[in-house]
């Protein structure tokens, strides 16, 4: 994979025009920044931010091809949580709208301080008045043997964590292989690890230090820490170093100091990064360990200036990016004049991050180091907590929280600001009864961090709201605090809120039911109800401003109108998305899943033989059990989809759709020894009742004939358990998907039919109070379990009728589409391919 | 295999890719029937995948047919006036010049109109 992220498709170009180009002569300075990394490209933006764009012509070297991108997310796209394309920070086409030359994929090689120009590698020279080295780190190798192919090279499957190419070339193998050694046991190390273990890789850390992230933890809460890290099936080494890879082609496994091997495919280094101080160096610039730079970031020669990681201040070097946030704006307030005293003090390392999933924050130092300092620590190992704090002279000097980080904004400041500390101590570290000694916002300082992946203060946050930001949402996309790894949006929220003084708009269109007609539910559907609008363009034309159609709120309307008016809503095809135009699930290439009901997950030798026998006749590139007990037929060619179907002969099993799913069952009464209640035939019986039934989200059920929960009963959005004695309770809002919950136990009904009953009247209350996409899991809490009792069971609101006849007319309305659109297509070219030259399918062939 | 971003985004004779924008000649791909109000058909034009869609307003687009993002079928994609929305992880394409207000590459747009009934694609 060579894309370049953040990039231009190719041909596009655009026009710069410099400053009075008419004459030719830009009378602006000439800044160069060597490097396009998280510190160069601040340094930039913050330069524009004081109106710099007018001062100087700025050219911007980037030995990456890519734009620049937010480094501390690269954990986050190798876990596969993130995207690529969505840690762009500034695009190719940002430079280019803010007048600024990016040379990406271009190396300085040095610089001419007496001439004042860069020599870059690719042979071209840039003349500058500023310049600014920002070149960042890299990746330190260890010495072991066999590490090298040949001239410098490193034998395959070695990786260092650095640049979304390391990332790239990662993942790829990830793909491709099962075991991987990580070296280095620090944040980096750890990140790797639990990213490549989320791949299916076993994950061996080799760490040097005696526990885990050394750097920042003490030795008893890197111990907890290692006993999390455990816990999710990585092993860890400690004390110990890899001193030998077994290759010689590639890696097939590491030595160890203690002589024990460990095979593995992958070798991971995070063993450290070492500043980049090449150009500095070969430029007679004063370099120690980093470039050293004075209090303001000035190196040896006045017109030099370094920043971020390369640069090396009053004998420290930084390895986290709030350093790099504050030297920016000192930077750019000395260049641009905006405060010529400006000066750079170091920062305190006040950190706050999520490794390996655990939460952990650390400021200042994390042991006692004289007699006289009070050290107090809350340890509790079997939740994977250690809280602890250093107290001098009264003063907080250091603390660390791990797995608990409630207390963080109250200690950083604290930290920072040496603020009186409570008489007693253990109220720094855990709220007492009503927890009246917690810090409000209020009283977070104006410069404090808030979020530290973007450098945002609570000052520029209140900032956004005094500038006319009225909801939470606003201030994130205007300030981009949150926008990171999200530890502070909680933080965020509050300090918004605090800000505006109480008067934070929801979003308004937080409430709206689909984004392109401003109305709630209620008020939507009541519309829809009195205007009688049958189709999602008759909705838009009366309903949207200016009537106009808003394709993201298609899918939604589509549901909505089919439950109101059941067979009577018009169909608009295109007015729905791609799955429910061709009653299959779209795949990555293109291709489709076909998953016909087997309700109750029960089947009979003569279903699986048909299943069988069209997969062979289709070539179905793989057939899987789902986890919804029924068979998946994937990767199957839309033009093949109505023949298939007419082949099987079986129902849809609607496993694309925002509807009624499956009902899971476990044997129940019939086989098991333990079944209390027919578990198998009562979910037949739901499956049969709400097949296909449309609704805002999916809705899984499963029925189980015991508390033992065999078929997952209690994490579904209606579960039912069968306790004995004819009785079942009936519970909703489960789930164990993106979200965990144990389900809210509804009611204990004494009937099958009870149970058909109190499910179909909770679905259909659901159906028409939750919002687009909100699942019962989110519904369930909404409302509150006391309403939805009041509601379903005592009818307080008088609706019960209501609701079981609205689910009946849906009822009613179902067809099998399969068989239906098998026979007719419902549009022309509805099951033609869409990407017609290509041979499909693309996914794996099992 | 999986689809790159480079090969659909850059435009060379990739696996989906578009060939280099000349002056264009103009195609007969299909009637515009069969391409149903608000929806994308794809076709091919000259060895070049070209997706087709007749908005609700009457109104034809052409686009290349795999999205730049990561090679999604675009005619099976939805639409408003503004945009196409892609099927696969849902980034939005503007009409106008292709471009993305969600960040993803940019699109190429092709001319398209209608003669007595045919679809007339520029390429
Ligand atoms: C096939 C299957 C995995 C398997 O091989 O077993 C599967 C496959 C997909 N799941 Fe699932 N889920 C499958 C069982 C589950 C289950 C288990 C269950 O149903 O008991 C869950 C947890 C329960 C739940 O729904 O919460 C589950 C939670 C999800 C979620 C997370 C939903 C949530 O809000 O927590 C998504 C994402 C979403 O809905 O946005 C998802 C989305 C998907 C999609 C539809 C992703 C997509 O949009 O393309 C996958 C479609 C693959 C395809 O083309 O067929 N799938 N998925 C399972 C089909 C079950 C069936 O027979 O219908
Ligand atoms: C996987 C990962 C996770 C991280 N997580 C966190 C975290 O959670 N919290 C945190 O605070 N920090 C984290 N960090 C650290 C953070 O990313 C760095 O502190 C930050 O990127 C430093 O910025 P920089 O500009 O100094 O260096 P970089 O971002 O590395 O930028 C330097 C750039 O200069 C370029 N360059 C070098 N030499 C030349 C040359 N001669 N010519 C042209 N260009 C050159 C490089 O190619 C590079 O693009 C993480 C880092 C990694 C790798
Ligand atoms: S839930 Fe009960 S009845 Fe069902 S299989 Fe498990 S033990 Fe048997
Ligand atoms: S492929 Fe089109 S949005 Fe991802």
């Amino acid at each position: 994979m060579t894309a370049v992220l953040g990039g231009r498709p190719e041909g596009v170009s655009t026009l710069h025009f410099a400053m009075d180009e008419a004459d030719g002569i830009d009378t602006r300075q000439r800044l160069v920044v060597i490097g396009n990394g998280m510190a160069g490209a601040r340094v930039v933006e913050e330069v524009l931010e004081r109106g710099g764009g007018d001062q100087f012509a700025i050219t911007v070297f980037g030995e990456e091809p890519h734009g620049n991108y937010n480094r501390i997310m690269l954990s986050h796209v190798l876990a596969g949580e993130e995207h690529e394309d969505d840690i762009v920070l500034n695009s190719h086409d940002w430079y280019a709208d803010n007048g600024v030359v990016l040379r990406a994929g271009v190396r300085v090689v040095r610089i001419d301080t007496h001439a004042k120009v860069v020599h870059a590698a690719d042979g071209t020279t840039a003349p500058y008045d500023q310049l600014v080295i920002a070149t960042g780190s890299r990746s330190f190798v260890p010495p072991m043997t066999g590490l090298y192919q040949a001239e410098e090279q490193l034998i395959p499957g070695v990786f260092g964590f650095r640049t979304i190419d390391d990332t790239r070339a990662m993942l790829a193998a990830a793909a491709e292989h099962d075991k991987a050694v990580v070296v280095g046991g620090g944040l980096l190390g750890l990140e790797a690890a639990r990213a490549l273990q989320g791949h299916g890789l076993a994950v061996e850390v080799v760490h040097a230090g005696t526990h885990l992230m050394n750097q920042q933890l003490g030795a008893e809460a890197g111990a907890i820490l290692a006993k999390s890290v455990e816990a999710l099936g990585i092993v860890v080494h400690l004390a110990t170093r890899t001193t030998e890879v077994i290759g010689p082609d590639r890696v097939r496994g590491v030595v160890l100091a203690d002589g024990r091997a460990i095979d593995a495919d992958m070798l991971v280094l995070a063993a450290g990064i070492r500043p980049v101080t090449e150009v500095a160096l070969m430029s007679g610039i004063e370099v120690e360990r980093g470039v050293v730079v004075d209090d303001q970031l000035r190196t040896d020669d006045p017109d030099v200036y370094a920043v971020g990681e390369c640069a090396q201040h009053r004998g420290e070097l930084y390895g986290l990016v709030a350093p790099v946030w504050e030297q920016a704006r000192v930077l750019a307030d000395l260049l641009t004049g905006t405060d010529p005293d400006a000066e750079y003090h170091g920062s305190r390392t006040a950190t706050k991050l999520k490794v390996a999933g655990v939460d952990v924050a650390t400021m200042g130092i994390s042991r006692p180091e004289r007699d006289s300092d009070e050290f107090l620590v809350i340890s509790e190992p079997k939740r994977g907590v250690h809280l602890s704090v250093v107290v001098r002279d009264d003063k907080l000097i250091g603390a660390t929280l791990l797995g608990d980080t409630r207390k963080v904004a109250y200690l950083t400041q604290a930290f920072d600001r040496g603020t009186p500390l409570p008489e007693e101590r253990i109220k720094l570290l855990v709220d007492l009864s009503d927890g009246a000694a917690e810090v409000g916002v209020a009283e977070l300082p104006h410069d404090s961090q808030v979020c530290n992946c973007n450098g945002v203060t609570k000052g520029a946050i209140c900032e956004a709201v005094a500038g006319g930001c009225g909801s939470v949402g606003a201030v994130m996309d205007k300030t981009r605090a949150g926008k990171g790894c999200g530890s502070c949006k909680g933080l965020v929220k509050q300090v918004v809120e605090w800000a505006a003084d109480g008067d934070v708009v929801e979003d308004p269109a937080a409430s709206w039911y689909v984004p392109g007609i401003p109305m709630a539910k209620p008020e939507l559907m009541a519309a829809i109800r009195e205007r009688g609008l049958l189709s999602p363009s008759a909705v838009f034309a009366a309903l949207a401003p200016g009537g106009a159609e808003d394709a993201k709120s298609k899918m939604g309307l589509t549901s909505l109108l089919r439950m109101i008016w059941g067979k009577d809503a018009v169909q608009e095809n295109d007015a729905k998305f791609i799955n429910d135009r061709v009653h299959g699930n779209i795949q990555r290439d293109g291709t489709f899943s076909v998953v016909p009901q087997i309700k109750g997950g029960v089947t009979t030798p003569a279903q699986l033989r048909k299943i069988a026998d069209v997969a062979e006749k289709y070539e179905v590139p793989m057939v899987k059990i789902t986890g919804g007990q029924r068979i998946d037929l994937l990767g199957v060619r839309k033009e093949d989809l109505p023949a298939m179907w007419n082949d099987l002969g079986m129902p849809s099993g609607y496993a694309y759709g925002k509807s009624f799913r499956t009902v899971k069952t476990c044997v129940g009464s019939d086989f098991c020894r333990f079944g209390l209640g027919d578990s198998t035939q009562l979910g037949i019986d739901l499956e049969t009742r709400f097949q296909g039934i449309e609704s805002p989200a999916k809705m899984k059920m499963a029925v189980v004939g015991c508390p033992r929960n065999c078929a997952e009963a209690y994490v579904k959005d209606v579960g039912v358990v069968a306790v004995g004695n004819g009785k079942w309770e009936v519970y909703v809002g489960g789930a164990a998907g993106a979200s965990i919950r144990k389900g809210d136990l509804l009611a204990t009904v004494d009937s099958p039919e009870a149970v058909m009953e109190l499910s179909g009247r909770f679905m259909q209350y659901y159906r028409e109070n939750a919002n687009w996409l909100e699942r019962t899991y989110d519904f369930v809490p909404r409302i509150g379990l006391e309403k939805i009792k009041a509601v379903l069971l005592e009818d307080s609101e008088g609706i019960c009728a209501e609701l079981d006849a609205n689910m009946q007319q849906s009822i009613d309305a179902y067809t099998d589409p399969w068989g239906q659109d098998g026979k007719a297509p419902a549009t022309p070219g509805q099951f033609r391919t869409a990407l017609p030259l290509v041979e499909l399918p693309l996914v794996p062939v099992r | 295999m999986s689809v790159t971003q480079s090969e659909a985004a850059a435009g060379g004779p990739g696996l989906f890719g578009t060939q280099e924008v000349s002056a264009g000649t103009p195609h007969v791909v299909g009637r515009v029937e069969e391409v149903p109000p608000g929806e994308g058909r794809a076709f091919v034009v000259d060895g070049v995948q070209v997706a087709v869609f007749r908005l609700r307003d009457g109104s034809l687009h052409a686009t290349q047919a795999a999205c730049p993002h990561a090679g999604g079928p675009l005619a099976d994609g939805q639409t408003d006036l503004d945009v196409l929305v892609c099927p696969l992880h849902l980034y939005t394409f503007r009409w106008t010049d292709g471009t993305s207000p969600g960040g993803a590459a940019s699109l190429r747009v092709y001319p398209v109109h209608e003669e007595s009934g045919q679809l007339v694609v520029t390429v």
